[in-house]
């Protein structure tokens, strides 16, 4: 077998150069064409160093701009002329300046040589590519291009939309059936004088001309209308990034691409020394363990999209500051909330913590200060809990506790005595589960000895603050999870409630309450309301029975047992 | 005053350190050392009447370009107008990295790919400015015992600092990221956080005639020179400045700087920093993280590859 190279240079001729040695030693003619826009003196030099080289010719130079006809025309011109010159030829291979071959010669060789008449280009019909960026793909062979994308996008840009306006579309070539692929092919020389040959080929290089990015095109589409053996597959290992352009291979990358199972890669950073010396110098044979290499780079290339357009819900940091409404999840993950338990029960953190597994912090936005759990000054991340600095961004203050937390899941207690900052994120937030007892501020009011009009004040304000809250779990926008519960209603059948709230967090393994918290006490509890709405205070939250009910609970009918732990 | 001007050796594509000091020349062997290591070709130097040896150390490096004046620090904008009259004349069209003495560049994939690669796909990309975040380095225990001696590495004797305190949001003028956080913000400005120091920087520019930056690095102009991070969920590639800031020099240098009264708000800031920071634990705490390297900030969510694989 003999391969010829066509190589396509623009920039960093002399890494082209390095390549262009490798592969005339190898005894491969190589045709390379030089953008004409180069600067001559880089071209000069360039010329210099391979001049001699047996087998390396240099093309007239034309000026290739991205994604036009030049560059198909540029590597047809180059593979006429390759084999024209040398009628020992057997495949020519399409290759950049940037490409670097990362197997030897003698392998690539060996490769084709096992498949005979066998042509290596990637060749998708357009219904199927996924590749195609901006609403452009069938479009690309339906419509004209007369403009360069890249230096004169305006114009091109509204060349398409008028042409999308008027319904304006080209009759494709009798028997083309569009298909698309990687513009690096590697074809036997059958193929190419077909293709070079064909009777045609005025009116199909007519047509193409202004199709949009012929390069990944041209040959792709021809290859199916002469009906050759295609095995659809590129021999240079290439991968783009999200808005198309190709990703950059570096020194760190040398391990994953000697496990490539591909011939060459592109694109190489000129930088790259250690990527070329290690190639260059390659001795047979290569070992590679495939399927390993493979699931490797296509994980780092496609986290690289993820990464670079989805983000890292719940962070927010130099990179990453989305607009309302473009976080992809407000926090890192799910989270729960008890607004109002503290004051129905004693060592309520404790015993959540022990029924779902939970990491359980005191009143996080309490008006002194975030009672961490284990009562920490600082908490994971350093974060402080100080209740200016908290205040100052309550919602940056919970984004990075659950961010610095990722693993674990976090709750803590709420209560209409805290800080409210917090609450317009906790509405929107879908990881948070909210719990609310209602009501619940009566407890300790009636537990105070105060002057029943400053407790009727506190009251009042403590249900407006509630009401508020309530309100915003309630919009439209909220997302989060919330079960709602009045003080009376819970106390009328608390383990059946606090079964609610388990089996809320954790699903999957139902857990049945056998142990229940301490409730704080509470006689007088129904007295203590009337006497507030004898004041003038209508405390509706904590329920609306006019007889509530006297402790314990007349509620629970069937389940005794529980209803006496409750108790203790 | 130029002292040493050198740029005649400056060639295209090279990138170039601008660099404001006073009394740093403990610093400047290790900050060579480091900035050349990641391929920085020339350093521009505004010494601000430095009266401690490194003015003569600088003018003997072959790729440093030193100026020096005795003018008032406050009155030019912390030596932000020289510093971007030096690269309206040299940095039109190179890459630039704007500089305090004290902070250290670290990027994505810095170990294996130098600045060359960076801006190389920056310019591919089509990305005219680098975000970062300053990140303030600490040691364990009171800073008058972490010596950094000359030359060496500050972050031996600093390796700690904040993983995860900051809080951002957008400067509605400018449009560039406001973030706050840090020791500095946990220890002196609980109470006052709106005044807490920024730690938003834009080191790194593919700098332009028509740049200019309006706020040390924290701002630049034209507006979207600022729009270093994404607005739509994703992530775009961003660094940190590893500040070196908290070491045993710490105090001397906000004694004098209170005695000049030329830093900020005059030198208010500093005055806070003098008790705390000599208690037994200094700046450091139980949920302090100890710096390994890049792949941990990015893992922390300190800094991002953004779609740089």
């Amino acid at each position: 077998m003999k391969p010829g190279f066509v190589m396509l240079a623009h920039e960093a001729l002399d890494c082209a150069a390095q390549v262009a040695i490798l592969l005339s030693e190898a005894g491969c003619p190589v045709h390379v064409h030089v953008d004409r826009r180069t600067r001559k003196a880089e071209f000069a030099s360039f010329a210099r160093s391979v001049r001699d080289l047996p087998g390396v010719t240099l093309a007239p130079r034309i000026a290739c701009d991205w994604g036009t006809w030049s560059l198909v025309q540029a590597s047809r011109d180059g593979a006429e002329a390759l084999l024209a010159a040398d009628p020992d030829l057997t495949h020519v291979a399409l290759i950049s300046g940037s490409c670097l071959p990362i197997k030897p010669i003698e392998e690539f060789k060996a490769f084709l040589a096992a498949h005979p008449g066998t042509d290596f280009i990637e060749s998708v019909t357009i219904g199927d590519v996924p590749w195609t960026k901006g609403g452009l793909s069938e479009e690309r062979f339906t419509l004209t291009f007369p403009f360069a994308w890249k230096r004169r996008r305006r114009l091109f840009d509204l060349w398409v939309s008028l042409q999308r306006r008027f319904g304006r579309r080209r009759r494709l070539p009798e028997g083309l059936s569009p298909h698309m692929g990687s513009q690096w092919w590697c074809l036997t020389r059958e193929t190419l004088e077909i293709i070079l040959e064909a009777p045609d080929r005025a009116a199909l290089d007519r047509y193409f001309r202004r199709v949009w990015i012929p390069d990944e095109g041209y040959f792709q589409s021809l290859v199916r209308l002469y009906d050759r053996k295609v095995v659809s597959r590129s021999l240079t290992l290439s991968k783009f990034d999200f808005l198309g352009k190709p990703h950059i291979f570096y020194d760190d990358h040398l391990l994953m691409l000697r496990q490539s199972s591909a011939f060459f890669a592109r694109k190489i950073w000129p930088g790259a020394h250690r990527l070329y010396r290690a190639f260059l110098h390659l001795k047979p044979p290569t070992n590679v363990a495939e399927t390993a290499a493979l699931i490797q780079v296509e994980r780092t290339f496609s986290q690289a999209v993820i990464r670079r357009t989805r983000g890292r819900p719940g962070l927010i940091m130099a990179g990453r500051h989305p607009r309302p409404g473009f976080e992809n999840g407000l926090t890192a993950a799910p989270y729960s909330v008890f607004h109002g338990f503290s004051d129905v029960f004693h060592g309520f953190e404790g015993w959540i913590a022990r029924w779902t597994g939970a990491r359980v912090h005191g009143h996080l936005f309490g008006p002194n200060g975030a009672e961490f759990h284990g009562a920490h000054r600082e908490y994971a991340g350093a974060l402080s809990a100080q209740a200016g600095l908290r205040d100052y961004d309550p919602e940056a203050f919970l984004r990075n506790l659950i961010w610095n937390t990722r693993g674990e899941h976090q709750s803590f207690l709420f209560a209409a005595r805290d800080s409210q900052g917090v609450v317009p994120l906790l509405a929107r937030d879908r990881n948070a589960t909210i719990f609310v007892i209602t009501g619940a501020w009566a407890l300790p009011l009636l537990r105070d000895d105060l002057p029943i009009a400053e407790v009727r004040r506190e009251a009042a304000r403590n249900q407006k603050i509630e009401a508020a809250f309530l309100e915003q779990l309630r919009e439209r926008q909220a997302q989060a999870r919330v079960l709602v519960w009045s003080l009376l209603d819970f106390l009328e059948r608390p383990a059946e409630h606090l079964q609610e709230v388990i089996d809320t967090l954790s699903p999957t393994e139902p857990h049945l309450v056998t142990e229940l918290p301490a409730a704080k006490p509470m006689e007088g509890l129904g007295d203590f309301l009337q006497a507030l709405r004898n004041a003038g205070m209508s405390p509706h939250l904590a329920g609306e029975a006019i007889d509530p009910p006297t402790w314990p609970g007349r509620g629970s009918r069937d389940d005794k047992h529980d209803q006496r732990q409750f108790l203790s | 005053m130029a002292v040493a001007d050198r740029t005649a050796a400056i060639r295209p594509g090279d990138v170039l350190a601008f660099v404001t000091l006073r009394n740093e020349a403990f610093r400047l062997p290790f900050f060579l050392k480091y900035y050349r290591a990641l391929g920085v070709n020339h350093f521009f130097v505004v010494d601000n009447a430095s009266d401690d040896g490194g003015r003569d150390l600088l003018e003997g490096e072959s790729d440093v370009s030193l100026w020096t004046t005795e003018a008032s620090y406050r009155r030019s904008r912390f030596g932000i107008d020289w510093l971007n009259w030096l690269k309206f004349r040299h940095g039109h069209g190179h890459w630039t990295l704007t500089l305090d003495a004290d902070e250290f560049l670290v990027y994505p994939f810095c170990d294996a790919r130098p600045l060359s690669a960076l801006c190389h796909w920056l310019d591919q990309s089509g990305i005219r400015s680098l975000g970062t975040l300053l990140l303030d380095m600490y040691p364990h225990g009171p800073l008058d015992g972490a010596h950094c001696p000359p030359g060496e590495n500050p972050f031996k004797v600093a390796p700690w600092f904040d993983p995860g305190n900051y809080m951002v949001s957008q400067n509605p003028k400018y449009g560039n990221l406001w973030i706050q956080g840090g020791p500095r913000a946990r220890i002196y400005f609980a109470d006052t956080p709106e005044k807490a120091p920024s730690l938003n920087k834009i080191p790194l520019v593919k700098w332009d005639r028509k740049f200019v930056f309006v706020n040390s690095t924290h701002i630049l102009l034209p507006r979207g020179l600022n729009l270093v991070f994404d607005e739509g969920g994703g992530e775009k590639l961003s660094g940190v400045l590893l500040h070196a800031k908290f070491l045993d020099s710490f105090h001397a240098k906000a004694a004098e700087e209170i005695e000049r009264r030329e830093h900020f708000a005059g030198g208010r800031e500093y005055q806070a920093y003098h008790d705390v920071a000599n208690g037994p634990h200094g700046l450091w705490c139980e949920w302090s993280e100890r710096y390994i390297n890049w792949r941990q900030l990015e893992l922390l969510g300190l800094m991002s590859k953004g779609n740089w694989a």
